[in-house]
């Protein structure tokens, strides 16, 4: 009797080491809002990392307010690449944003081709997402390095105020003459150090978009029986896209 | 045969070759929540010893300024210079005692550890959602030990500009020898932390949300369950503005943005900085800061609110009220912040909306107070270990908490402000009440964790010393503060109008001393009992209802808990003394309801 019992207790034993190491085919039967134990836990990454966003935009904003003066946008973010000086206000920041909108798009095509199992089609949406992104990056780089030519660091700001309050740009040959930053320097500080961490974000996400593609080329989604990976990186990506957008607004817009 | 004939004993010897584990798997990089949790544990026992013996050392200062003390220069080197500690020293120690208790103990060694242990025993899981990133979670929260522990050794000192580095304090390098290195090494170290903290709080918050068990309804859910996953959610929601805030002063500190800093002058030499603002790095930092004491605080109550239950034999007087007290708490907690900064030039008018808010606070804070003295009252009262360490918990939190409604009020708070009167305080209300909360989990799990008890007389004699001491240290502080006496000084020479406290400095002192040799008892029990303490030999030795009581003996060597099947819950975790008239005054939750009950109804 003893031993029957024994018996069925190591038949149980084996039966739970038996089962994959993760536990949600047993368990996971409280979805949460519909969604798996990995997607909620992705919307809880994004809803902490909106907090951070919202500290470092908020920290902006109190300075900005503070702030006497501030250099215009429009006048800041004028020039295009290949059109050497000509006045475009805010017309590269606009072709970026979209990119990286656009780059959404493409991730969602790529979503609704994993429901459909159709492996190529997510393959070929993911890789146009990953070049919007690598796009974004690439107009990321050239801009900061356009305003880094012209005398633009993290703690010197070479826009700065005219008699009425116009925007004036020193000369690079003034420079040297100026250590001092002669415009806000924080204008500066808060657009290399935002737009950077927001950057960051975006390499992180082309990553994370990469590591989706190569699983999804060898196959290892088709196997699992689900493309939700190429879902919860996509969602990282929208968010990303969002802050952009608030970015955008902070930015360049007001 | 033999080990099977104990009951709950499961011979895991057939399923070697499916896991065949290694010490390096078992032990080190295991990703089993249980075994995590011990790794959590330890390593805050390890940093609580730290903290602990660093507050000796800058007590001593503040007790006896005059003297000099050649074994501590021995034993602690340039800090001890001649005997003395230098005024460097004592900064970076003040400093290094509030992050260390604060972050390394009362969150990662709390939150890391119970929640890690409990939530899946007491839900019903195998593991935690995502075991990899629970484990990946240890081990940043590992190397951010590492780095804070490095910088302790630095030859130009550790960070010293208080544990909630105010700039420009913390992003001048000229200001201190600390802000140099020590301060670029406690920022790195935090930045690991802060990853470590929410990476664990996502798995906690996911895995109460995902993996009940069957029958788990969330009104189900033992109160630490509830505890620890509110406890997830506000430092989910507030470590990412302390990210912000670290992330915007390593700007100022290596990209010399000026975010921080306005116009300011060092040895009348004018810095480049400006158009940034000191406030607004107070305004962030509060803003994890004060949630952080919840954070520290909330696993506490929840492991009061099970252990007293258990310990008087009661349902917890008041089940729904303590977890919408907690919400409440979780709520209000992230609008209270700048109480912190009523004397830092805020708007007097904002500071009444905090004001508000601030008392607001103890409504919820008193509702816990109040069931878990109805939750005891004409109990039947096992007094163990965890159960006195219990009442001294609730005891710590009036006495603490009490001071907290005067001091909400700004008007009182601008008098005794940054003195020793808010040392008191939240030494009292979080500081040693999370403790209380803490040793009274370690005594009553311990024999889940370790499948051996504690020694019970070694037991009663920690606690009586430590609360006793506890009382001593902190109750004369709130004299000192109320006439006057500052925080952090190094030295009260110059200002003979407090010479009248020097004799309770050195009581303080002494107690201190005490206190913190007291700890060790705990310590050898501790391992000493993970060896050679009393088997366990049943599985529900407290007679408890919830989960973790189902799991075998020998749960830690199962990754999965549970051998068989998940167990299926009926009823909640407090069904104690239901029915007078029967034998057992408890009943399980994995027991269906009896057609008595179903009678009865009124069930959970």
């Amino acid at each position: 009797m003893a031993e029957e019992i024994i018996e069925q207790e190591q038949e149980q034993v084996a039966q739970h080491f038996s089962l994959p190491d993760t536990n949600n085919e047993e368990g996971g039967e409280h979805s949460f809002l519909g969604a798996s134990f990995g997607k909620s836990m992705m919307w809880l990454f994004l809803l902490s990392d909106a907090f951070t966003f919202t500290g470092l935009l908020l920290g902006y904003g109190a300075i900005r307010v503070k702030s006497e003066w501030w250099p215009d946008p429009n006048l800041v973010f004028n020039s295009m690449p290949f059109l050497h000086g000509k006045d475009v206000p805010l017309g590269f920041v606009t072709i970026m944003t979209t990119i990286l909108i656009l780059s959404s798009v493409f991730i969602v095509r790529a979503v609704q081709e994993g429901h459909r199992m159709n492996r190529k089609g997510v393959a070929i949406w993911l890789i146009w997402g990953i070049i919007g992104g690598l796009a974004f990056l690439g107009c990321q780089a050239w801009e900061w390095s356009h305003l880094i030519h012209s005398g633009m660091r993290p703690f010197y700001n070479v826009y700065y105020a005219g008699a009425d309050g116009q925007t004036l740009k020193l000369a690079a040959a003034e420079i040297a003459n100026h250590p001092a930053s002669p415009g806000p320097s924080m204008f500066a500080g808060s657009f290399f150090g935002i737009t950077g961490f927001h950057g960051l974000h975006v390499t992180i996400g082309v990553i994370l978009n990469t590591v989706a593609l190569i699983q999804t080329l060898l196959g290892t989604y088709h196997k699992r029986g689900h493309y939700e990976m190429v879902e919860k990186f996509g969602l990282y990506w929208h968010f990303v896209d969002l802050v952009w957008v608030f970015v955008f607004l902070f930015f360049y817009l007001i | 045969m033999t080990t099977d004939t104990i009951p709950g004993q499961f011979s895991m010897a057939h399923t070697a070759h499916h896991h065949k584990q290694t010490f390096l798997t078992k032990y080190i990089f295991s990703t089993d929540h249980k075994t995590i949790a011990k790794q959590f544990l330890l390593t805050g026992m390890f940093w609580a010893m730290v903290g602990g013996l660093f507050s000796v050392l800058f007590r001593i200062q503040l007790a006896w300024p005059d003297a000099t003390f050649p074994l501590l220069e021995t034993l602690f080197g340039h800090w001890f210079e001649g005997g003395r500690l230098s005024t460097e020293a004592y900064y970076g120690l003040v400093t290094m005692h509030g992050t260390i208790m604060v972050f390394f103990v009362l969150t990662a060694g709390m939150s890391g550890t119970y929640s890690n242990f409990l939530i899946p025993l007491q839900i019903g899981a195998r593991d935690m959602a995502s075991p990899m990133v629970n484990a990946i979670s240890y081990w940043l929260f590992f190397i951010a030990s590492v780095v804070m522990l490095a910088s302790l050794f630095l030859p130009t000192g550790m960070a010293s500009a208080g544990w909630t580095i105010y700039p420009p304090l913390s992003v001048l390098p000229q200001a201190s020898p600390g802000s140099g290195m020590g301060m670029s090494l406690w920022l790195c170290s935090m930045v690991f932390f802060i990853a470590s903290q929410i990476m664990g709080g996502l798995n906690y918050i996911s895995t109460v949300l995902n993996l009940r068990t069957k029958g788990m309804t969330m009104f189900r859910m033992p109160l630490t369950v509830w505890a620890l996953f509110f406890t997830a959610i506000i430092g989910l929601l507030s470590f990412p503005v302390l990210f912000a805030s670290v992330v915007l002063l390593i700007f100022d500190r290596g990209l010399h943005t000026s975010f921080y800093l306005s116009d300011l002058y060092v040895g009348g030499q004018a810095l480049s900085y400006s158009g940034g603002n000191p406030i607004l790095f107070q305004h962030l930092f509060w803003f994890l800061g004060h949630p952080e004491v919840y954070i520290a605080v909330m696993p506490a109550m929840g492991i009061v609110s099970e252990i007293l239950s258990v310990n008087s034999r009661k349902p917890v007087f008041g089940y729904h009220m303590m977890v919408y007290s907690l919400l409440g708490i979780v709520v209000m907690s992230i609008l209270v912040w700048a109480h912190h900064m009523f004397v830092s030039g805020m708007n007097p008018f904002l500071g009444s909306v905090f004001m508000l808010f601030s008392m607001l606070i103890a409504v919820p804070s008193s509702i816990k107070v109040f069931n878990w003295l109805t939750t005891i009252w004409r109990g039947n009262i096992q007094m163990t270990p965890a159960a006195l360490f219990c009442l001294g918990f609730v005891s710590m939190f009036i006495s603490g908490g009490l001071t907290g409604i005067w001091m909400g009020n700004a008007t009182i708070d601008i008098q005794i402000h940054d003195t020793y009167f808010i040392i008191a305080h939240f030494h009292l209300v979080m500081g040693v009440a999370a403790f209380f909360g803490m040793f009274a989990g370690v005594y009553h799990w311990f024999p889940k964790f370790y499948g051996r008890f504690m020694n019970e007389t070694l037991g009663y004699v920690h606690f009586i010393i430590t609360f006793v001491g506890a009382y001593l240290i902190f109750w004369p502080m709130h004299y000192l503060g109320m006439s006057g006496v500052p925080r952090r000084y190094y030295s009260f020479h110059e200002f003979r109008a407090f010479a009248e406290y020097d004799n309770m400095n050195i009581l303080i002192t002494t107690a201190s001393i005490v206190v913190f040799f007291t700890q060790f008892i705990f310590v050898i029990n501790f391992f000493w009992s993970i060896y050679k303490g009393r088997k366990m030999k049943t599985m529900n030795p407290w007679e408890a209802n919830s989960l973790e009581w189902t799991t075998p003996i020998n749960v830690n060597d199962i990754h999965g808990n549970w051998p068989g099947d998940l167990p299926t819950v009926y009823r909640w975790s407090y069904d104690f003394s239901k029915f007078e008239d029967e034998e057992r005054d408890f009943i399980p939750q994995t027991e269906p309801l009896s057609q008595r009950e179903i009678e009865l109804g009124n069930n959970h």
